[in-house]
């Protein structure tokens, strides 16, 4: 490279400017593909950034951290988006009061299935307690799942990664497996993807159905503390 | 809008304070969208009187949950940090993430509609499969 190229790069590789142009603009083709693709599953847009931002960061060398300081920008949004979601829910309050009792019996049921299915198979394989316990958050979104496998002895950073790969594998899953058991409750369909798949299969909900996404949101909210509240016992009976 | 977004960052900020402040095993955004509907509670009240009162707010929520998957991708992209040990217990790790979440998802669904129709809560939409 020749000296003002370095340093252009010396430059731009310091400010959050590249790293946010990078993902916007990986997330704007990504969004692209997957419209004129009908929103079909397998082209779950956040699959397709990330796997371009990766490849982008791995040809230029740049370290996780470094792109995080620009991309940081777009993460902060996750809280307002987070509390934006209450705008949804206040729209179908008469459909979610009248939902009450199905809601209730599906996240208590869910929320076991989720912890206990994956701990069981991943145990099977033989895996040691420590990605036990990094994997059993697996279904609870980013920031409460990283908290709960801490506090148990597992790997925060791979608990994030695993919480990502459970939002993905959830969101391309959920469309072909409801039409498949033939389920058309939008209430019950977001429910299950927003419990399953935290925010990622939130964000597949609202692409498909409004009504679904609300019910995603708030199972994604009511798994969260039913998850943190249960997992150390159900760790307990598992692993001890 | 900025009024809208600065209402959504408040309960946010509300939010934080008193899960962190009481140590609650919840995000202080999740306890910040319960704040927001509160809000949005006492404005479908105060409606009549005042229709202008809070209406900003709709177009800046819905703006950031239009591209919800987006702000995913700086978090995911974190996947290149731990491939090491994905690639050692990859294929463990593969199988009980498709199966858990397989299982996660019929087991809620049909839960949710059994409970629903024995409770006489089933609704059938209207509208049309993707």
């Amino acid at each position: 490279m020749s000296d003002s190229t370095f340093s252009l790069w010396v430059y731009l590789s310091q400010t959050p400017l590249l790293w946010l142009v990078v993902t916007l603009g990986a997330y704007a083709v990504a969004d692209r593909i997957s419209q004129a693709f009908g929103r079909h599953p397998l082209c779950n847009p956040v699959l397709i950034s990330v796997v371009t931002v990766a490849f982008v960061l791995w040809t230029t060398r740049t370290s996780y951290p470094v792109y995080f300081e620009g991309a940081k920008f777009v993460h902060f949004l996750l809280g307002p988006a987070t509390v934006a979601l209450a705008i949804p829910l206040y729209e179908n309050r008469h459909v979610v009061l009248r939902s009450i009792v199905p809601m209730v019996a599906a996240l208590v049921v869910g929320s076991a299935t989720a912890i206990v299915s994956a701990v069981a198979v991943a145990k099977l394989f033989g895996m040691p307690y420590a990605v036990l316990v990094s994997l059993a958050p697996k279904s609870v979104t980013a920031p409460v799942g990283m908290g709960i496998s801490e506090a148990l002895g597992g790997d925060p950073a791979l608990t994030a990664i695993l919480i990502m790969l459970t939002g993905v594998i959830g969101s391309v899953m959920v469309t072909p497996l409801m039409n498949a058991l033939r389920m058309k409750d939008w209430r019950a369909r977001g429910f299950a993807v927003g419990l399953a798949s935290h925010g990622i299969g939130t964000a597949r909900a609202f692409q498909v159905n409004s009504l679904a996404g609300t019910f995603a949101g708030i199972a994604m909210g009511l798994n969260a503390l039913v998850t943190a509240l249960i997992l150390p016992f159900v760790v307990k009976l598992l692993l001890e | 809008m900025i009024v809208g977004l600065t209402l959504i960052l408040l309960c946010q900020l509300l939010g934080e304070v008193v899960t962190r402040g009481f140590g609650w095993p919840l995000p202080g955004p999740v306890l910040g969208m319960l704040f927001l509907l509160g809000f949005l509670s006492l404005r479908g009240r105060f409606a009549r009187r005042r229709p202008e009162f809070g209406r900003g707010i709709d177009a800046t929520g819905k703006g950031l949950l239009a591209h919800l998957s987006l702000l995913f991708v700086p978090a995911s992209v974190g996947v290149i940090q731990r491939l090491d040990v994905l690639a050692e217990y990859g294929l463990g790790l593969a199988v009980a993430l498709v199966v858990s979440t397989f299982v996660t998802l019929v087991v809620t669904v049909v839960v949710f509609v059994a409970v629903s129709r024995l409770t006489g809560a089933s609704i059938e939409s209207p509208e049309k499969r993707p």
